[in-house]
């Protein structure tokens, strides 16, 4: 199949994701929660639904998912 | 004050059902337990329990000015180190003031980590973006060209992006095309654009969603199939 990458990344961002998504505040809200369940290799999206969703809306949220993540993901290693 | 403003719009679209899902808190663990009474003494303990949080929640902002350093080679260990205090400062504060939220959904840490990282995230974008000219009109529309496409794709293409260039144009409001165009076409960071049109991320985001929507609406009208072009995650 033929590759878009161009196209596809710029009109995501544009048009955002298709489903139902939870604002800022709530993502703020759950985010300790999703990603104590991600860790835990649980469905943290059945769990908490459009939490996903936004993160693949907003950049800000996303960047703040993955630092949280990465931070605490990485305590557990220790 | 939290960076995200917490007074704003907490749900877009046909969300606000989803939050009725959120089950029960689980009951506190031992630790996030032992957190939260220690906080609330008002004696030597409460004082050192501040303390301890302080410095878990400056180790949080330092971990997240250290992932960031890459992206800002201008700015001297310092000040780096300056703006990661500050950003534990106004963290604690902000956990502090909402230590009644905390209701065990996660570990108290995790939960409190979540503060010195939107902190310390939202002061590195300003600084970023300090003295730069924040671009609310398209600076062209070259990044959506994709070589090598076969002409039935690439007339689709061209049909598709000549609808939505002109939907951005005539469906959406001065303001949500504003936004859209600084945050989804530009890259403005939505905490710098906030802080410009003296609002904040909730609200911002709130109007980037309809102008999403309203786009996604006209293009479906048209007949114009989204699918081929968006990878959707689902």
């Amino acid at each position: 199949m033929m590759e878009r990458p161009d196209v596809k990344q710029a009109l995501g961002r544009l048009l955002g994701p298709a489903g139902p998504e939870v604002g800022c505040d709530e993502c703020f809200d759950q985010l300790d929660r999703y990603v104590e369940l991600e860790l835990a290799g649980k469905d943290a999206n059945a769990a908490i639904p459009g939490l996903r969703a936004h993160l693949a809306g907003c950049p800000a949220c996303r960047e703040e998912h993955e630092s949280l993540r990465a931070l605490v993901g990485g305590e557990q290693l220790l | 004050m939290n960076a995200l403003n917490a007074a704003t719009v907490g749900l877009v679209d046909p969300v606000s059902a989803l939050s009725t899902l959120t089950p029960a808190p689980p009951s506190l663990d031992a630790e996030s337990r032992e957190w939260l009474q220690s906080l609330r003494g008002n004696d030597t303990t409460g004082q050192e329990a501040i303390a301890r949080l302080h410095a878990l929640l400056l180790r949080a902002a330092r971990f997240e000015v250290a992932r960031r350093r890459p992206t800002l080679p201008h700015l001297r260990g310092d000040e780096l180190e300056d703006i990661a205090t500050e950003a534990a400062d106004d963290a604690l504060m902000s956990v502090l003031r909402r230590l009644d939220d905390f209701r065990g959904a996660s570990r108290f840490t995790t939960w409190a980590y979540k503060f010195a990282l939107l902190e310390a995230a939202v002061k590195l974008r300003k600084r970023a973006w300090q003295g730069r000219e924040v671009p609310l009109e398209p600076e062209g529309w070259g990044m959506f060209s994709s070589a090598g496409l076969e002409p039935d794709a690439e007339a689709e293409q061209t049909e598709l992006l000549e609808t939505l260039q002109s939907a951005i144009g005539q469906v959406l409001t001065p303001h949500q095309r504003r936004v859209l165009v600084a945050l989804a076409v530009n890259g403005v960071p939505i905490d710098v654009l906030a802080e410009r049109l003296s609002t904040n991320r909730g609200a911002l985001y709130k109007t980037l969603h309809d102008a999403r929507r309203k786009l996604r609406k006209h293009l479906q009208e048209r007949g114009l199939a989204l699918d081929t072009w968006l990878e959707e995650k689902r």
